[in-house]
């Protein structure tokens, strides 16, 4: 436990010690809630109502999917885990840590988010707090487990840019941050149920923030936790100390497994 | 120095069709130090990586401190510290989180007083890539031996380090010794390896093809022992004198240089020359082969014996 403990602390530090984990934990997302809450809000004074849960996923989206599976990759290629094998940290604390460290940095942000719109945008608070909790803890966990899973299965950090930008630019563009879920044609609709931001703005609408949800908000949330699990247990499965040892568990598109849960959201909403 | 802590025995390692290793084995006592030596890709780097747990051997059996690396890892970690030919260490983790962390994960109190020793206690509070080459290759030292382990597993560990350093880390590792800790060092510095190691191993192309203590192996070969003297009155400068057992001759500086095949002989051939001329002796040097020259000889040769 002890071990646990003093990973867990030094890779919190890292989250902020590191210049581009504290850009993708903090400076990112708050420079661009900033930039909307002030642009966006005198452009589309209705943006106000949803600028508290579309930052906080923008955020968990740039924490998450632009901070965590560069540095496994990294620390994979660079030997690091092989120095970690040697000395017993179990491939569990290599993955589950660093995503609750960035689910903890998540937290902080989502609460200076939450305090300060009200104050800065004039924006409302969420009705139901236990629900925007769970929701949160929802679309972070699934974020967190499908960015380890990623940094699992990429062989170096330019396919893991590759694979985190199939998620990140069409959330930004098709997951309801920007452009009400609504208001985007059927068949593009179907594809932005495949993106958690998508799932996690139906479940904050319905579930937290008191607005009328464009399916399921339940079933949001369940598929968000499905989501994650599927994609911890699949990173386990598939996870490789060493980039040299090319022996593998399972192919990596088994990975596509992960996305099992949004597809069949699809056909149930 | 009886109790045998590893064994390796008909040991193979395949990498699809390319073999790096074939029927390797070899022994190391409680207490040794033992050098693998060998140049690039004469498979040192996957034996020691089976021998620490990171890699499956494709045949044979070995066993550390009576531990099957392969199955028994779990229980094998906390007997051994390796020093990795890379750093192995996160770029923003600090001496003295690395420390606490690597300690915690044996189970053991964290060692400040290897990071002291290491002439890191005044960057223990820097980041890993805030430290020079030499201070990061100390601190991969420090915590590889941070847990007390067994058996030491060094590669090349002073490469890139002071000369300073470098005779520390060679007393610190004499030191383990004594305590009865087991070095298996790979190593292309062969002056390092002569001088601290027990027992050297000189693989080629996957095989052991010379081992023994350093002076057994310079003892063996076609190594001519080169025997200086410097005179009075410079009388061996003659180019017609021969002594015996001389295959070579050179002059350098005020020294005659003999290379000779046996140097008993030679040595006693000399005396009496300069005798006879009524010169006096002012230096006379006799160098041994080196391990370095043996090892070019062996791997120029292909291993043949």
């Amino acid at each position: 436990m002890t071990a646990f403990f003093h990973h867990f602390l030094f890779e919190f530090r890292t989250g902020i010690r590191n210049k581009t984990l504290l850009m993708m934990n903090y400076l990112f997302p708050l420079g661009f809630y900033l930039m909307m809450g002030f642009i966006m809000g005198s452009i589309n004074p209705l943006f106000g109502d949803d600028i508290i849960p579309a930052m906080i996923v923008f955020g968990i989206m740039a924490a998450t999917f632009l901070g965590i599976p560069d540095p496994l990759v990294t620390a994979r290629e660079n030997g690091i885990f092989r120095s970690y094998k040697i000395n017993g940290v179990p491939s569990y604390a290599i993955l589950s840590i660093p995503a609750i460290t960035t689910i903890l940095h998540l937290m902080i942000l989502a609460v200076i988010i939450t305090v300060s719109a009200p104050l800065l945008f004039d924006a409302p608070l969420p009705l139901n707090w236990l629900n925007y909790i769970l929701v949160f803890l929802g679309l972070a966990f699934a974020c967190a487990g499908l960015s380890v899973l990623i940094g699992v299965i990429s062989p170096n950090s330019r396919t893991t840019v590759l694979y985190s930008q199939l998620f990140f630019l069409p959330s930004m563009l098709l997951g309801g941050l920007m452009l009400p879920y609504s208001m985007l044609p059927s068949i593009a609709g179907k594809f932005a149920q495949l993106l958690p931001a998508t799932q996690a703005m139906n479940a904050f609408r319905g579930l937290a923030m008191g607005r009328i949800a464009d399916f399921n908000p339940w079933g949001s949330l369940v598929t968000l936790f499905v989501s994650g699990i599927i994609s911890f247990a699949l990173a386990s499965f598939l996870f490789r100390w060493d980039s040299h040892n090319t022996a593998r568990k399972g192919h990596p598109v088994l990975a596509l497994l992960a996305l099992l849960p949004f597809a069949i959201g699809i056909f149930l909403a | 120095m009886s109790e045998t802590v590893v064994e390796v025995h008909d040991f193979c390692k395949s990498y699809g069709d390319f073999v790096a290793v074939r029927k390797m084995s070899f022994e190391v006592k409680k207490g040794e130090i033992f050098g693998l030596l060998g140049p690039n890709g004469a498979g040192k780097t996957s034996t020691l990586e089976c021998l620490e747990g990171l890699r499956k051997p494709s045949g044979g059996s070995m066993r550390v401190v009576g531990l099957n690396p392969a199955t028994e890892f779990g229980r094998l970690k906390n007997q051994i510290g390796v020093q990795l030919q890379s750093s192995g260490l996160p770029e923003s983790i600090t001496p003295e989180e690395a420390m606490k962390f690597f300690c915690a994960y044996h189970g053991v109190d964290p060692r400040f007083d290897l990071l002291d020793r290491m002439g890191l206690s005044t960057k223990r509070n820097n980041q890993f890539f805030e430290l020079s080459t030499g201070q990061q290759r100390r601190l991969s030292l420090a915590l590889a031996m941070a847990h007390h382990p067994a058996v030491v597993f060094l590669d090349e560990p002073t490469a890139g380090l002071d000369v300073a350093t470098r005779v520390e880390l060679h007393d610190l590792m004499r030191e383990l010794k004594t305590g009865g800790t087991t070095i298996i060092l790979a190593t292309h510095d062969m002056a390092e390896a002569e001088q601290l190691s027990d027992r050297v191993a000189i693989m080629l192309k996957g095989e052991i093809v010379r081992s023994g203590s350093p002076l057994e192996i310079t003892a063996t070969g076609a190594g001519l022992t080169k025997i200086s003297v410097h005179s009075q009155n410079g009388s061996l400068t003659d180019p017609q004198i021969n002594f015996p057992a001389v295959q070579q001759k050179t002059a350098k500086d005020e020294y005659q240089i003999f290379f000779s095949s046996d140097i008993g002989p030679t040595v006693a051939a000399i005396i009496d020359y300069l005798k006879n001329e009524n010169d006096a002796l002012i230096d006379l040097r006799v160098e041994r082969p080196t391990l370095e020259d043996r090892f070019l000889e062996i791997t120029n040769s292909g291993g043949a014996k």
